[in-house]
């Protein structure tokens, strides 16, 4: 159980997706200059993500990984190579599904996320971590974890960013600064926040 | 759009359109591949070869798609090449590749990538759109080798893994500047890049959200 959990604080903090990686940083700065826009696709990130990693991590160990075919008689094929283009296979669909099946039963919700749904299919944080979790060799029951934790500090970044950006409209700014740039700046000076979790070990 | 020459094509993205600094593309994988020129080179020339490479297929198929899959199509030209540059790169560059590690994969949800063969190559030719993936490719690059240049030059005293400035743990003079190895450096380079940039071309300054009203009342003493 320990475990978990300190996977769970790493993913979020030490590791943020968003501030430590810079992944999703196309929407991370597109969609965040409202706290109501940033909070829906945070969610909707949680939710992806925590979908996807643990079933591009089963699709991982039984089909692609080398030797993982000896059930069907194949122990000598290695389909690892076929990685990206299944994972983003995976999203792409997850997303998909995911868009009807919110459509069909929880419409206030997808009308809240609409938006954003087909978008997240791009976002490097959700292949990100698809990709992370074959890295780092992570078993089932971590990859939910992680997934999830991946999600929520992606979540947190781009919530805190939107509510730093909606004072700063009033702020009079260099006029080359405005707008991307100051932005960057901001991520950088929170990027440095969380680097101070970085000395943590769990 | 209006007749485009293939100059055009090919040198705008690299100032007056780039890519990261105007478009807001493709800042996800870049930031975190920038900490020495040789990764960087690498990542550049992999993201230029997809970019282009997948222009092309997509101008050339363009008419076939049908529009409602386009994006899936579009989709798998991309992991496709992706995954051919990932196996080069293992093959003759494993020390590298090994130091992109997941970044590689990351060129499939690079938005330069998707932007392009969407916003430009659906809609032009093959030649053409082979061009404006490498301009595209290439503004991208700048902008990374840039920030790349600093990285490495400020944070490790060396360019290329040869040292310039000796470092001082290692008997010299120079006290490495360890922030800028660390990944909120990269922020603040782009961020005063884009600045640079916009003070140089001031037609992409955006407009503000909120104008200040002229102070109209005489302060009460």
């Amino acid at each position: 159980m320990e475990h978990y959990i300190s996977l769970l604080l790493k993913a979020i903090f030490i590791e943020n997706m968003a501030l430590a990686f810079f992944l999703g940083m196309c929407t991370f700065l597109a969609i965040s200059k409202k706290i109501e826009a940033a909070t829906g696709l945070g969610i909707a990130v949680v939710v992806v993500l925590t979908l996807t990693v643990p079933v591009n991590n089963l699709i991982y160990n039984n089909i692609l990984r080398e030797g993982a075919l000896s059930w069907a008689g194949l122990p000598d094929v290695d389909l690892s190579f076929l990685g990206l283009i299944t994972y983003i296979g995976v999203i792409a669909a997850i997303v998909q599904i995911m868009e009807m099946i919110l459509d069909k039963y929880i419409p206030a919700l997808y009308s809240a996320l609409g938006v954003f749904l087909p978008l997240i299919t791009v976002n490097c944080a959700i292949m990100g971590a698809a990709l992370f979790m074959v890295e780092r060799d992570y078993t089932f029951s971590e990859s939910v974890v992680y997934g999830f934790g991946a999600g929520v500090g992606w979540a947190l970044a781009i919530i805190a960013l939107a509510g730093i950006r909606e004072k700063l409209k009033y702020s009079d700014v260099p006029d080359g600064l405005r707008g991307l740039g100051i932005t960057f700046i901001t991520v950088g000076l929170m990027s440095l926040g969380f680097m101070s979790f970085s000395g943590i070990s769990l | 759009m209006a007749e485009v020459t293939a100059k055009q094509v090919l040198f705008e993205p690299i100032f007056s359109n780039n890519p990261i600094g105007l478009q807001i593309l493709g800042i996800c994988s870049a930031l975190a591949v920038t900490t020495s020129m040789n990764v960087t080179i690498v990542m550049c020339l992999s993201v230029i070869a997809v970019t282009a490479f997948s222009n092309l297929a997509v101008s050339l198929v363009r008419t076939q798609i049908p529009n409602s899959i386009r994006i899936i199509v579009q989709m798998t030209i991309i992991a496709s090449l992706v995954i051919v540059v990932d196996q080069i790169l293992k093959a003759y560059a494993y020390e590298i590749s090994k130091q992109l590690s997941v970044f590689v994969g990351l060129i499939i949800t690079n938005c330069i990538v998707m932007g392009r063969a969407e916003g430009f190559a659906m809609k032009n030719g093959p030649w053409l759109s082979f061009l404006d993936g490498v301009g595209n490719g290439m503004g991208y690059s700048i902008m990374l080798l840039f920030v790349a240049f600093f990285r490495e030059l400020l944070g490790a005293g060396s360019l290329f893994g040869v040292t310039l400035l000796s470092p001082v743990n290692e008997g010299g003079w120079y006290i490495t500047n360890g922030l800028l190895l660390l990944p909120p450096s990269a922020f603040f380079i782009i961020g005063l890049a884009i600045w640079g940039l916009r003070a140089w071309m001031p037609e992409q300054v955006e407009e503000p959200d909120y104008k200040m009203s002229r102070h109209t009342h005489k302060e009460a003493f």
